[in-house]
């Protein structure tokens, strides 16, 4: 088990924290050709997934009225950044029920 | 040319390429082996490397094998394995490293698929039954077997249920994904037969 905790341990890189109900920007490296250039995800953090180097996370966002979720890996060197824009404030670790929910109530209380 | 190494599996992960891509890795432990006999053509009528792997206590081993290392001046080892190969600038007692692999090569892996036990046609062979409801009373068994007249017997070779796994499997044409020196680690893509422990060989092709 010891050679596989150190290479993904090798494979960890620096993340900004963030928890559930949170509301992140995720600058995204975008290859197009020869190009590269970043996009931006913005939305709410409804989980966390996985643990050391395998951890992922979902983003959910509503654009144009249709729910948009990305699950993302955590350590990714596809991800250039993580912004933390708001702090939520909920009381579970995985956010699923927002998915049923639109308008007023899919609201997250922002924490103090 | 020393064309393979024996291994041990340590189990999967996955790691991120120059792409930013996860690819699944299988975590190898592969040598540092030494060379327990040397065959040639001339005596054995044919060129192969034996080669051991694991060091064991002297206690451990059976005494007739334990002459087997005696002679070769070489600890005893836990496992030990015959390569085909040219036996072209080989000693006997020498260390053999993965150094012998490349970052992209391809390479194939044999190992002991895990057992399944006595198994029926559909997880053996690959057969679909039958329907699991509407009152269908036919649902995993093999159906017919055969013709009456013609041939009036069960051909060769027909599947039947029985016994899988605990065979010796050989998967051709992996990528060594990065090789690890100091660690005698080796990571291959993808999936390798065997139990996580299980003993494999790591050869070119």
């Amino acid at each position: 088990m010891n050679a596989i905790r150190l290479i993904e341990e090798s494979q960890k890189r620096e993340i900004t924290s963030f928890g559930i109900g949170d509301t992140v920007k995720v600058y995204l490296k975008i290859v197009e050709g020869d190009k590269e250039r970043i996009q931006v995800f913005e939305g709410t953090v409804i989980g966390r997934k996985g643990s050391g180097s395998r951890e992922t996370f979902t983003v959910r966002k509503v654009s144009f009225g249709i729910g948009v979720e990305r699950i993302l890996p955590l350590h990714s060197p596809m991800i250039d950044k993580i912004e933390v824009v708001k702090k939520g404030d909920v009381r579970r670790a995985k956010l699923y029920y927002l998915r049923g929910k639109k308008g007023k109530s899919a609201r997250i209380k922002e924490k103090e | 040319m020393i064309k393979g190494i024996v291994g041990e599996k340590i189990g999967m992960t996955q790691i991120y390429n120059d792409n930013g891509r996860t690819i699944p890795v299988t975590v190898v432990k592969a040598g540092p082996c030494k060379v327990v006999q040397i065959k040639t053509a001339e005596k054995d009528g044919y060129e192969a490397v034996q080669l051991g792997f694991d060091k064991i206590k002297e206690k451990k081993v059976t005494k007739p094998l334990l002459g087997h290392f005696k002679k070769a001046q070489v600890h005893p080892h836990r496992y030990l394995m015959e390569i085909r190969m040219s036996i072209q600038g080989l000693t006997v007692g020498q260390d053999i490293h993965l150094d012998i692999f490349e970052k992209g090569e391809k390479v194939d892996v044999t190992g002991i698929s895990k057992g399944k036990g006595f198994a029926g046609v559909m997880k053996r062979h690959g057969y679909h039954g039958g329907p699991g409801s509407h009152g269908s009373m036919f649902n995993r068994a093999p159906g017919s077997i055969g013709s009456s007249s013609y041939p009036s017997r069960v051909w060769k070779g027909k599947g039947m249920p029985g016994h899988l796994g605990s065979k010796r499997v050989t998967l051709k044409g992996l990528e060594v994904v990065d090789i690890k020196k100091e660690q005698n680690i080796l990571l291959i893509k993808g999936a390798i037969p065997g139990a996580t422990g299980g003993f494999l060989i790591i050869s070119k092709p």
